[in-house]
């Protein structure tokens, strides 16, 4: 019947239909075929048929709105967000309902605001889908269902503290197995080692005065001197053209060629040393006790601490509020201006530390207590948290790496890894799955599945970055550099309406007003 | 294979074990079966089938996949906004709002470029109403000149009246030029310039009985309005006034039309009135007596009912034109007598200037302002940009974007004491300085009296009167006679029952408590 009907003709019954209440751009065949009926009832000039076939067209018509009822789209509106990713995202709480004893407009605005901060969120939730990269895993698979194993199951035996090395670059491709290497320097060590913030470059640092910094991918070497001195530690300041040595008397700094840029005379016999990115502040721990903080961009000393703790060796960083943690016997805190054990590393808001009693602590630093304590073969000098949250602890000639190990207590380690010297340095390269491990005969860089970030921000950092983008990137974030005044435990103060002193002020004036009103009653004689 | 040594003491035994389970697969059983049963598993050893194969996903970026391809590429930015790789958001808001702000005023240079020709003071200024580079200047001597603003030159120059220039106004249509002056003549003069080179004459002149202040023309019809001794309306084509009005007796200084409303007209006199007009009625429809004169007013082209006022007591009046008994907003900043206002298109903000020799841009709802400049009485007329940190021209895309970046972020933290501080620092000349410490010395001062004042008399018989309300003396809802005007100015003792009496009548709608005394 189809068939019979021109190309014209299906054309004027397909608008016919169309003019009528329920517009369908997708028509089902049978509805074709019924519009088709009428051209040709038409054609034959039978209006009774017509009639009949019109009435009919109606009930079908109401047919197929119930029938689209029916099937919805189970996809319809935008995806949805879940509300864990919306979390991860958003910035605070919504003002709800508290809005009282303000003016239309400023709950309009607030409201509006609001607004845009949730879909701010939402859309940086979305995107998400965007990343290209996914996080490195290690998973141990009976070979009995090795065929139907994907990486997205984690079945039965998924422990993995027995893989060894060979065994993870035997099965990653040439690139990744390159990563792991050993470099054999016998007769200057023990070594201090240092990535930069983007991970391409890495310092070495031998205590004899051996220094030396390549790119650790393509094992390009960048310099290699000997300071006819004691290091006792290495770090890279805001970019690789830069770095931070700590030698026996003073500090200096070292270009990429291996010139000496500075000696700092005002920071002796430090031990100790970690570096702000975005404050600019190289923070010292020294063997007579201080903190001091050196304004690189300036070249300033900005402020010493004597701790008045002894030698200071232990030192971590807050990433996320830039406060130093000090260790003696037990941990302090330090801010720029204002908290013992023997290592500590941070992640997120917890903190590890390990001390001479063989156990690995975690703390949680929102309420200052210890979550977990993991007992380790001898005491770790060592402990570092990478990027995803896998913490390295090293003890003597071992390397333990566990996973989870801040809010679940874990009864084995993620990874074990055994040196033939004892470890004076780790380090996990940021954006890699890779630990770097500095020992008394040299260096030897691991494969650790599932430690770097996989996905950077090139507007932040970027391992790939060319020489004019880096140069631009230290400009604009020297522009943006924060003045130490606003290191605070917590960072985001500084965006938030300061309530207390306000309803101070309030306080205040109210009572002064209570005040006026007694002495005007007082005062008046009615 | 061999045993590896690298792997941790207390696993030795576990890695022996497992090695040599693969081993025993393949090869011969009984040679391994002593070490098998020697060699015990460590109890987290779940069974024999551990030997497993592992899977091992580690992180390998394919540079292709971040690099560009070829250099004529944009170099490619992966993002991820996870707010763990972002630390110190707040921190780095705030950094970069205060840089935005320290930006703003470092690249604050708001002159453009000076209008030099006239030789004597410039008196008046009339904007041409469709060509945006045309403007029209009339000097205390008796010029007028047309300027082409975009090459900043002297297009055209009128010797126009004799002695001071004191209105200029253009019509609707663009065909005339109208100019008023101290001769008590009104001219027309084509707006196309003569031909030839002679003198250029004006097309007509109306000779009127008094000397004009000022002139406006409708924003619509061929009506414009002088004012002298009273308000008139003149239709082009004729030469007698249709109307006039006057309440009260002394004269008139300034004469606005509503450019949104546009038969409404406001005006203000030298004895410290406004009155408002409509020119489809006979008489004027409302007054305003402030506590001091007001210069100029003008109206906001984009809300009809507002218009400031410059008044003398160094202050500036928003009112609205419904509600004429307080002030929508005082705007102070000036030290000195304010001459001028007039509006900037958007109705957001207007400038003003003043006898301090300043001149000062004021959002239209607030009462502080931004300083822009200093000027002085020389001959001649200067540009300067409204924003003193903007870039003419325009903007690149991304250029755009920073803009808007840094203003919201300046409108985020402005209340933060840095950043105020910078945002609102100026230098000012010495004069203005001085000037500022002694009125707000001034201020402190009466606010103290006043204060003591209240504490030392009974509760509430010294009212507290609003600063929006302060200045208004009385507001007139009808025209009053001659006569009862007289009476109200030299009988100011019997205000309070005659004022009762005509609020009564509906007539006299406020009399500021406050200002009783100053009859």
């Amino acid at each position: 019947m189809a068939a019979s009907i021109t190309m014209h003709d299906q054309k004027q019954s397909q608008r016919k239909v169309l003019k009528k209440k329920s517009v369908r751009y997708f028509q089902e065949s049978s509805e074709k075929e019924e519009s088709t009926s009428i051209q040709k009832s038409e054609e034959h000039g039978e209006i009774k048929k017509l009639n009949q076939v019109a009435e009919k067209n109606a009930e079908r018509d109401d047919s197929t709105d119930d029938r689209r009822k029916r099937s919805k789209d189970p996809f319809e509106g935008p995806a949805k967000v879940s509300p864990q990713k919306m979390k991860k995202y958003s910035r605070g709480e919504r003002m709800g309902r508290n809005l009282e004893g303000r003016t239309a407009q400023h709950r309009f605005n607030l409201k509006r605001s609001e607004q845009r901060y949730e879909l701010a969120a939402k859309q940086a939730a979305r995107a998400e889908l965007l990343l290209p990269e996914d996080a490195g895993q290690v998973l141990r698979i009976p070979i009995s269902n090795l065929k139907q194993h994907s990486f997205l199951e984690v079945g039965e035996g998924s422990d993995t503290y027995d893989v060894r090395q060979s065994e993870i670059t035997e099965s990653v491709d040439i690139g990744s197995a390159a990563k792991r290497f050993e470099l054999t320097l016998n007769q200057f060590g023990p070594y201090r080692m240092d990535y930069t913030r983007n991970g391409r470059f890495l310092a070495l640092a031998g205590k004899m005065g051996h220094l030396t910094a390549f790119d650790w991918v393509s094992k390009q070497l960048l310099f290699e001197i000997n300071v006819m001195e004691t290091i006792t530690d290495v770090q890279w300041l805001h970019v690789e053209t830069m770095m931070a040595v700590a030698q026996k008397k003073w500090l200096y700094m070292y270009d990429n060629t291996g010139t000496e840029l500075h000696c700092i005379k005002s920071m002796s016999s430090v031990l100790r040393m970690s570096f702000l990115p975005y404050h600019f502040l190289l923070a010292a721990a020294t063997n007579y006790g201080a903190l001091q903080y050196l304004d690189v961009s300036m070249g300033k000393m900005v402020s010493e601490i004597k701790t008045k703790q002894g030698r200071l060796d232990v030192m971590a960083q807050n990433p996320q509020n830039a406060v130093i943690h000090l260790g003696h016997t037990d941990v302090n805190c330090w801010q720029y201006n204002l908290c013992t054990c023997c290592v500590l590393s941070l992640f997120d808001r917890y903190m590890a530390t390990s001390g001479i009693d063989r156990t690995i602590k975690i703390y949680d630093l929102r309420t200052y207590k210890p979550l977990q304590s993991y007992r380790v073969a001898h005491g770790a000098n060592e402990l570092r948290f990478s990027q995803r949250g896998l913490l390295a602890g090293a003890s003597n000639n071992i390397v333990e790496i566990f996973k989870d190990s801040c809010t679940i207590a874990q009864d084995k380690p993620y990874m074990v890894h055994r040196l033939k010297n004892p470890i004076s340095d780790l380090d996990f390269c940021p954006y890699e799955d890779v630990l770097g491990i500095g020992h008394s005969n040299g260096y030897s860089s691991l494969l650790v599945p599932g430690s770097g970030e996989p996905n950077f921000d090139a507007l932040e950092v970027n391992p790939f970055m060319t020489k004019k983008q880096r140069k631009e990137a230290e400009v604009k974030s020297l522009l943006e550099k924060i003045q130490p005044e606003l290191i605070t435990l917590d960072p985001n103060k500084i965006g938030e309406v300061d309530r207390v002193t306000f309803q101070q002020r309030e306080e205040d004036r109210r009572v002064l007003f209570l005040l006026l009103f007694h002495v005007g009653t007082a005062v008046s004689p009615g | 294979m061999e045993i590896r040594n690298d792997l941790p003491q207390f696993y030795f035994v576990e890695v022996f074990f497992s090695c040599f389970q693969s081993l025993l697969l393949s090869s011969n059983r009984s040679a391994c079966s002593a070490i098998n049963t020697r060699l015990q598993p460590r109890p987290f050893c779940k069974s024999e089938e551990k030997r497993m194969n592992i899977k091992v996903k580690v992180l390998s970026r394919n540079p292709d996949d971040y690099l560009r391809e070829t250099k004529h590429d944009i170099h490619r930015l992966p993002r991820n906004y996870d707010p763990t790789l972002h630390p110190f958001e707040a921190n780095r808001e705030y950094t970069r709002a205060l840089n935005a702000t320290k930006l703003d005023r470092i690249f604050a240079k708001p002159f453009l470029g000076a209008l030099d020709g006239h030789s004597d003071s410039v008196q008046c200024m009339s904007k041409h109403p469709k060509s945006l580079s045309t403007l029209l200047s009339g000097s205390c001597d008796g010029q007028v000149k047309v300027w082409n603003l975009a090459t900043r030159k002297c297009v055209r120059t009128l010797n126009a009246h004799r002695g001071f220039v004191r209105g200029i106004t253009v019509d609707r249509n663009c065909e005339y030029i109208l100019t008023v002056g101290n001769d008590q003549t009104i001219k027309q003069w084509g707006m196309e310039p003569a031909a030839s080179r002679e003198l250029e004459e004006p097309v007509n002149t109306i000779i009127g009985k008094t000397v004009f202040t000022s002139i406006d023309h409708h924003w619509k019809d061929p009506v414009y309005a002088t004012c002298g001794q009273q308000v008139d309306l003149w239709d082009t084509s004729r030469a007698d006034p249709v109307r006039s009005f006057t309440w009260g007796t002394d004269s008139i200084q300034s004469v606005k039309f509503n450019p949104v409303e546009t038969n409404i007209l406001a005006s203000c006199t030298q004895d410290r009135h406004i009155v408002l007009y409509d020119t489809r009625e006979v008489t004027p429809l409302r007054k305003l007596t402030l506590a001091m004169r007001t210069n100029t007013v003008a109206w906001n082209p984009m809300e009809a009912f507002i218009f400031t006022a410059a008044n003398e007591d160094y202050q500036l009046y928003t009112f609205d034109m419904r509600r004429l008994d307080e002030a929508i907003c005082v705007h102070r900043d000036h030290v000195s007598a304010v001459i001028d206002v007039d509006y900037s298109p958007t109705g957001k903000e207007f400038v003003t200037g003043s006898f301090d020799k300043s001149i000062r841009i004021f959002p239209t709802t607030e009462s502080r302002s931004r300083y822009i400049l200093c000027g002085s009485d020389e001959m001649n007329i200067r540009i300067w940009k409204a924003s003193a940190s903007e870039k003419l021209g325009k903007l690149d895309k991304r250029e755009e974007s920073t803009v808007e970046y840094s203003n919201k972020l300046r409108e985020k933290f402005a209340h933060h004491p840095q950043v105020r501080r910078i945002a609102r620092h100026r230098h000012v000349p010495r004069s203005i300085y001085h000037e500022t410490k002694i009125i707000k010395e001034q201020l402190t001062s009466r606010k103290r009296k006043e204060t003591n004042r209240r504490k030392n008399n009974k509760p509430e018989s010294i009212p507290v009167v609003p600063i929006k309300k302060k200045a208004i003396v009385v507001k007139w809802n009808e025209l009053l006679t001659g006569e009862m005007w007289l009476l109200l100015v030299l009988h100011g003792i019997y205000i309070q029952s005659w004022e009762q009496d005509r609020f009564n009548k509906g007539l006299l709608v406020e009399v500021n408590p406050e200002m009783h005394t100053s009859y």
